[in-house]
């Protein structure tokens, strides 16, 4: 330990302390279940889009885009876009009518829409485990940052998330949770925007070195490495993936229902493509800045290139308070991310698991959500620690294949198409769910290599989404007699403006 | 210091909800799920799918195809706008705002949908009751 430890140690205190402090003070206004679970509704445009921008960025977004950038070049430009064109493709297949579903969380609009307790079953099992597939790299990242700014052994990392995530989420669930995601965003935009003046002011000094000079020539290049066909796949895939598995992702879902209406949640999710694209600007200036004074980064360490940046770039006390600020925003990623899945995850189990009738014995509904939070966190927590060496970005991008292949095709089929049956969704969610989740486990398990096959298993979404889109049809077309009854009326409760007064 | 307290009156606010019977008939026709009213929402779903289609369609026909333009004209990777490389000013700087414009451009257009649907079911056949 030494001095240049202390901005890390002061920004990690003043963020968690912020979040617990913002937390506690949403507690004030946060009273029923209602507010626990949906903020009762009431959340406006502008606060939910900060708060959905806020819980989005992640560290695969704050740290993983710009570590990528530098290593690889452009054909990691296609991340950020898919992660924002995936909310224009919500806004124009789901937003509005998802809101007025008026359902809680995915399994209920499943369940309200296909009328079926089994799909509904099988819905919740899949909000889990994308939620703890996308938790994991959460804590391993915020394990990572600790070790590289601080020097603390890597569970410490994890182990302060999780801590700060439970002691916020539980007492005030999503009603305080919206005041600290909003928090977040602006944090995260300010800790990246205010150093970038600093960084490009030393770089026009310094007589403004070109980037490209020092960097091979497929970094101009937007398509993945090999190139040839199985670039073209591979670049293809991920567009697929991350533009169609944004709207399956259960915390940004959790989120929309927290609208007033149908017209707010379309305004808030255009809001969110503003706040995004703001925010998207800026890691590939990093990037590029990194090329010139950091590249020997790119060989491993690419993850803390936003981290050591500042520090490498300017000397000193400026150099100290840029640092802390990253680090800041680092971790106010951490935290938001894993706040909104924990929520996500936690509003399930609690209907579907701790808030059921165990024997003679039932939990109340804000204690069923304090127990099922615990369970939210504790498991990917404990799954991290033995494994610390997955690539953030890349178990990340894995869960937008698993979300595009299960609930993209039964959210986008639901809301368009009234012959959808229950055996033909839980058809569709299982070979979606089977094949990706195949295709993610072999390439989280072995050493990637070259060729078609590992290109197909590495990015599957290009053959998982059709073939679950396809399966989902064609089942249910065998099965029609089973339409439920009642689809026309969910149709007329999805599609029309609350303004007309109908039955719903 | 025996007075009274005033007698208490029951307040009242006008009805919430107009009754029923002066409800427009388009609403009535969906409700009751008859042919009439089946028309009414499959018009309605047709226009917000093909409105949605079309906007898919714009966000593929432009950043849909750069990989592929990428991949047949390899040169494009050498090519510049000022000091920045064509794809990353592309990529990383210009489609985001066209990300927005497409989002304004369906949000005008579905409200104007919703709008012209509201005013539809809201006149066809309306008993003009007095309000």
């Amino acid at each position: 330990m030494s001095t240049d430890v202390v901005p890390g140690v002061v920004a990690v205190v003043l963020v968690s302390l912020a979040t617990l402090v913002i937390g506690t003070w949403g507690l004030r206004i946060s009273r029923t279940t209602s507010d626990f679970f949906v903020a009762s509704r009431t959340v406006r445009p502008r606060l939910n889009a900060s708060a959905i921008g806020g819980e989005y960025l992640s560290a695969a977004s704050f740290l993983g885009v710009a570590g990528l950038l530098l290593t690889f070049g452009a054909e990691m430009l296609w991340y950020p876009i898919g992660w924002t064109a995936g909310y224009l493709v919500l806004l124009v297949l789901v937003a509005a009518p998802l809101r007025r579903s008026g359902a809680y969380t995915l399994p209920d609009f499943a369940e309200a829409r296909l009328g079926s307790r089994g799909v509904r079953k099988l819905c919740s099992v899949l909000v889990v485990g994308i939620g703890w597939l996308y938790l994991l790299p959460q804590f391993q990242g915020a394990g990572v940052t600790l070790r590289s700014t601080i020097g603390a052994p890597t569970w410490a990392g994890s182990l302060v998330v999780a801590v700060v995530v439970l002691a916020s989420v539980s007492p005030g669930g999503m009603r305080s949770i919206t005041f600290v995601q909003a928090f977040q965003y602006w944090l995260k935009l300010t800790a990246l925007l205010v150093p970038v003046f600093v960084l490009l002011a030393v770089w026009l000094a310094d007589g403004a070195a070109d980037p490209t000079a020092a960097a091979p020539p497929s970094w101009s290049i937007p398509l993945a490495s090999p190139g040839g066909g199985i670039g073209l796949y591979t670049t293809y895939s991920l567009i697929v993936a991350t533009f169609l598995g944004t709207m399956g992702l259960p915390h940004v879902v959790v989120r929309f229902y927290t609208n007033p209406d149908g017209r707010a949640a379309r305004r808030t999710t255009l809001a969110v493509l503003g706040l995004l694209g703001i925010f998207y600007v800026l890691p590939p200036v990093y990037a590029a800045l990194g090329r010139i004074y950091a590249p020997e980064l790119a060989g491993g360490r690419s993850d803390v290139l936003v981290l050591e940046l500042p520090s490498l770039m300017v000397g000193g006390a400026l150099g100290a308070v840029l640092t802390g600020l990253v680090t800041a925003g680092a971790f106010a990623a951490f935290l938001s991310t894993s706040s909104g899945l924990t929520i996500a995850v936690a509003g399930v189990l609690s209907q579907d698991v701790t808030g059921r009738r165990w024997g003679s014995f039932r939990l109340g509904g804000v204690a069923a959500f304090r127990v099922a939070a615990a369970i939210a966190v504790v498991v990917p927590l404990l799954l991290s620690l033995p494994a610390q060496d997955v690539g953030v970005a890349r178990t990340v991008g894995l869960a937008f294949a698993v979300t595009a292949s299960t609930f993209a095709p039964l959210l986008m089929l639901g809301i368009w198409w009234r012959g959808l049956t229950p055996a033909g969704a839980v058809a569709g969610l299982l070979v979606g769910g089977l094949g990706s989740g195949f295709a993610v486990a072999w390439t989280l398990a072995t050493s990637p290599s070259d060729g078609w096959a590992s290109a197909m298993l590495g990015q599957p979404a290009a053959w998982s989404v059709p073939a679950s889109f396809l399966t989902m049809v064609v089942v249910s077309r065998l099965t029609r007699a089973s339409v439920p009854a009642h689809a026309g009326r969910f149709m007329v409760r999805l599609h029309t403006p609350e303004a007309v007064e109908l039955q719903r | 210091m025996s007075e009274q307290p005033p007698q208490r009156v029951r307040v009242t606010g006008p009805p919430r909800r107009r009754a029923d019977v002066v409800r427009p008939v388009g609403t009535r026709e969906i409700d009751a799920e008859t042919a009439l009213g089946e028309v009414f929402m499959r018009s309605l779903l047709r226009e917000q799918l093909f409105l949605a289609l079309r906007v898919l369609a714009a966000l593929g026909l432009t950043l849909g195809m750069l990989p592929l333009l990428f991949h047949l004209f390899p040169s494009l990777g050498d090519e510049r706008v000022g000091q920045m490389p064509l794809a990353w000013l592309l990529l990383g700087v210009l489609a985001y705002p066209w990300l927005v414009v497409l989002g304004w451009f369906y949000i005008r257009r579905a409200e104007d949908h919703e709008r012209d649907f509201a005013d539809l079911v809201g006149s066809v056949g309306s008993d003009e009751a007095p309000s």
